[in-house]
């Protein structure tokens, strides 16, 4: 009984079958409304919305700060993680336990909260306001909501990595010669390196759709602080349905594009170290 | 053919009967679909009218309730949320179920009294305690170095109002200048350091994080904050000259045809423009058409010299293209910051 595939387990084609199924309705059909929806407007009118200069500044503002929120998650959720993984001290289990808490955290309840922190009144807020640092109701606080909801993504993809990773590695690299820090870049790096960005993306397309948490921090001027989600919800505010899909359709395309390159990378990254099945 | 006619309308018939038969065996039940701030009033004012409702027709109403910011809940209602009565803060968000769909019908102004509002509310400001920046009228809030907390006229009502009331100081001001009224309205915009979404996001600002000299908002959700948080942290400050906001209520015509509860919800909107309806509604703080109950309640709310949208900016429809539509006169200031 030789089976056609080399396939320990059957159901090929019913798993198959069933993640379409799946995934078309899940994901799919939805953002398919959002593009039929949006075919409502002719191309100039389409054009008209969604490079109109209040909404070109947002973008600005929700990609620019996404795209670095995700970058200090990534320097910093390795650290975590590596501290997480290779040290042992008292509470460490509760540290981990925090990692999480902004997953679980309404993202409003964050937003107050980080404002009611940073707010010139608030308990951070009333030191760094004297030294210049605004960091409430500016881009910098906008920043500060998007490390926080993305933090998890970063730890909890490494992690996994750096648990598997064998310490022996290091040792070996260190009785060749390796000085640490070439054992951190030329050994360890590049087999976390894939991990590492798929947590980048993770945190990256999480801040892109962020409203909740940073609505409340923002101070949402127009030109200045202004998110393209809130765009969206101005939008639908004044029962422009049809203008707020347009928005929602450039975000989707830009996060598509630079997810797909995120990927391109990753698989790039991980077929160099030969992580490539 | 024919008979096919006849078959539709049998089951129109049947269909009818059931409808109206429908109230005699089970309770009836009424959605109100209404704004964020007016919880506190409904709460109030739905016992009231059950238990009026009950004395006189020997049954039992139940009423619930729905609120939210006023635009997503007209949206709701456009979606097939099955309300039977929406109770409002300004006319757009009744007339937009005109528009879309035909859920209420054209003439809903002129099913109840007062245009269909059966209170209103006045923008008034509130300053911090003594009033160290002296802030008196309008025009002290486009001074430089006053900073001043407004939610986002796009996104909210208040927000809204609070423009349409510094527009209509300007131009009487002005004599009807549009240009300086506009660069008035500039630089009181220009003065706000926080655009919050709604209302209560705006009063959270002020009140909680300390931004801001001014606050202006409704004269209910002022005496609220007053009330709740203030502790006489705040003062009242009523400007020469300011907006009445009416709160217009309706039927949803295609709703209570289909649930045969027309007679329950003209019912409890009535109920809103009696002496008892009244009564309550002044206790929370919004202004009450009856003459007596302003009268007996004149130290709550002096009196004011006020305007409205269709009194001084010529109507709804008008101000929504040329202040709020997009590239209209809010967005054009917003753009010069």
């Amino acid at each position: 009984m030789a089976a056609q595939q080399h396939k320990v387990l059957p159901g090929f084609h019913l798993a198959l079958g069933y993640t379409l199924v799946y995934l078309s309705l899940v994901v799919l059909i939805p953002l398919a409304a959002v593009f039929i929806k949006s075919s409502a407007l002719s191309l100039e009118e389409f054009w008209a919305v969604v490079s109109a200069p209040r909404v070109v500044a947002t973008y600005q503002v929700s990609f620019g700060l996404s795209l670095l929120a995700a970058a200090i998650n990534a320097v910093f959720g390795l650290m975590l993680a590596w501290a997480l993984v290779r040290y042992r001290f008292p509470g460490k289990k509760l540290v981990d336990a925090l990692v999480d808490l902004p997953f679980a955290l309404p993202t409003a309840v964050a937003g107050i909260a980080l404002t009611a922190l940073y707010a010139g009144n608030g308990w951070l807020g009333q030191y760094l306001e004297p030294l210049g640092i605004k960091v409430a109701f500016g881009p910098l606080g906008i920043l500060v909501a998007l490390v926080f909801i993305g933090l998890p993504f970063v730890v909890r993809t490494v992690q996994p990595i750096l648990e598997d990773l064998d310490t022996e590695l290091e040792e070996a690299a260190a009785s060749l010669g390796a000085q640490r820090w070439q054992t951190f870049r030329l050994v360890i790096l590049p087999i976390l390196l894939p991990a590492l960005l798929t947590g980048f993306a993770l945190a990256f397309a999480r801040a892109v759709g962020e409203y909740g948490s940073v609505i409340f921090i923002a101070g949402n001027l127009p030109f200045v602080s202004e998110i393209t989600p809130l765009m969206i919800i101005t939008k639908l505010e004044q029962y422009d349905y049809v203008g707020a899909t347009a928005i929602a359709v450039v975000m989707l395309l830009i996060s598509f594009a630079l997810l797909l390159l995120i990927n391109l990378l990753q698989a790039w990254t991980a077929k160099r170290t030969g992580r490539n099945r | 053919m024919s008979q096919n006619r006849f078959l539709a309308r049998l089951i129109g018939g049947v269909g009818l009967l059931a409808a109206s038969l429908a109230p005699a065996f089970a309770d009836t039940t009424l959605l109100n679909v209404s704004y964020d701030v007016s919880r506190e009033l409904y709460k109030e004012i739905n016992p009231a009218f059950a238990a009026q409702w009950q004395g006189k027709h020997r049954e039992k109403i139940n009423i619930s309730q729905s609120h939210g910011g006023s635009s997503k809940q007209a949206g709701a209602v456009i979606g097939g949320l099955e309300a039977d009565v929406i109770t409002m803060n300004q006319a757009p968000d009744i007339d937009i179920l005109v528009e879309r769909g035909g859920l209420v019908a054209a003439d809903w102004k002129k099913r109840f009294p007062h245009e269909a509002t059966p209170y209103s509310s006045i923008s008034v400001f509130l300053v911090r305690k003594g009033n160290p920046k002296g802030i008196k009228d309008w025009s002290d809030l486009a001074r430089p170095g006053v900073a001043v907390i407004v939610p986002n006229p796009k996104t909210s009502g208040n927000g809204r109002y609070t423009w349409l009331a510094a527009w209509g100081y300007a131009l009487q001001q002005y004599k009807g200048d549009e240009v300086r009224a506009r660069e008035f309205v500039g630089k009181l915009f220009g003065n706000v350091p926080v655009l919050d979404g709604g209302g209560r996001g705006a009063t959270t600002t002020f009140t909680q994080r300390g931004v801001g000299d001014v606050l202006v908002t409704f004269e209910n959700e002022a005496v609220l904050i007053d009330k709740e948080v203030g502790g006489g942290q705040f003062d009242l400050v009523y400007p020469s000259v300011t907006i009445e906001a009416p709160a217009p209520v309706a039927v949803v015509d295609k709703v209570v045809d289909k649930k045969g509860t027309r007679d329950a919800a003209t019912a409890y909107l009535n109920f809103l423009f009696s002496p008892e309806g009244q009564d309550i509604i002044a206790r929370h703080h919004f202004r009450p058409r009856d003459p007596a109950l302003l009268k007996k309640y004149a130290a709550r709310f002096p009196a004011v010299q006020t305007f409205t949208v269709d009194s001084a900016l010529g109507g709804w429809a008008k101000v929504q293209k040329a202040h709020f539509a997009d590239g209209g006169l809010y967005d054009q200031i917003a753009a010069r910051r």
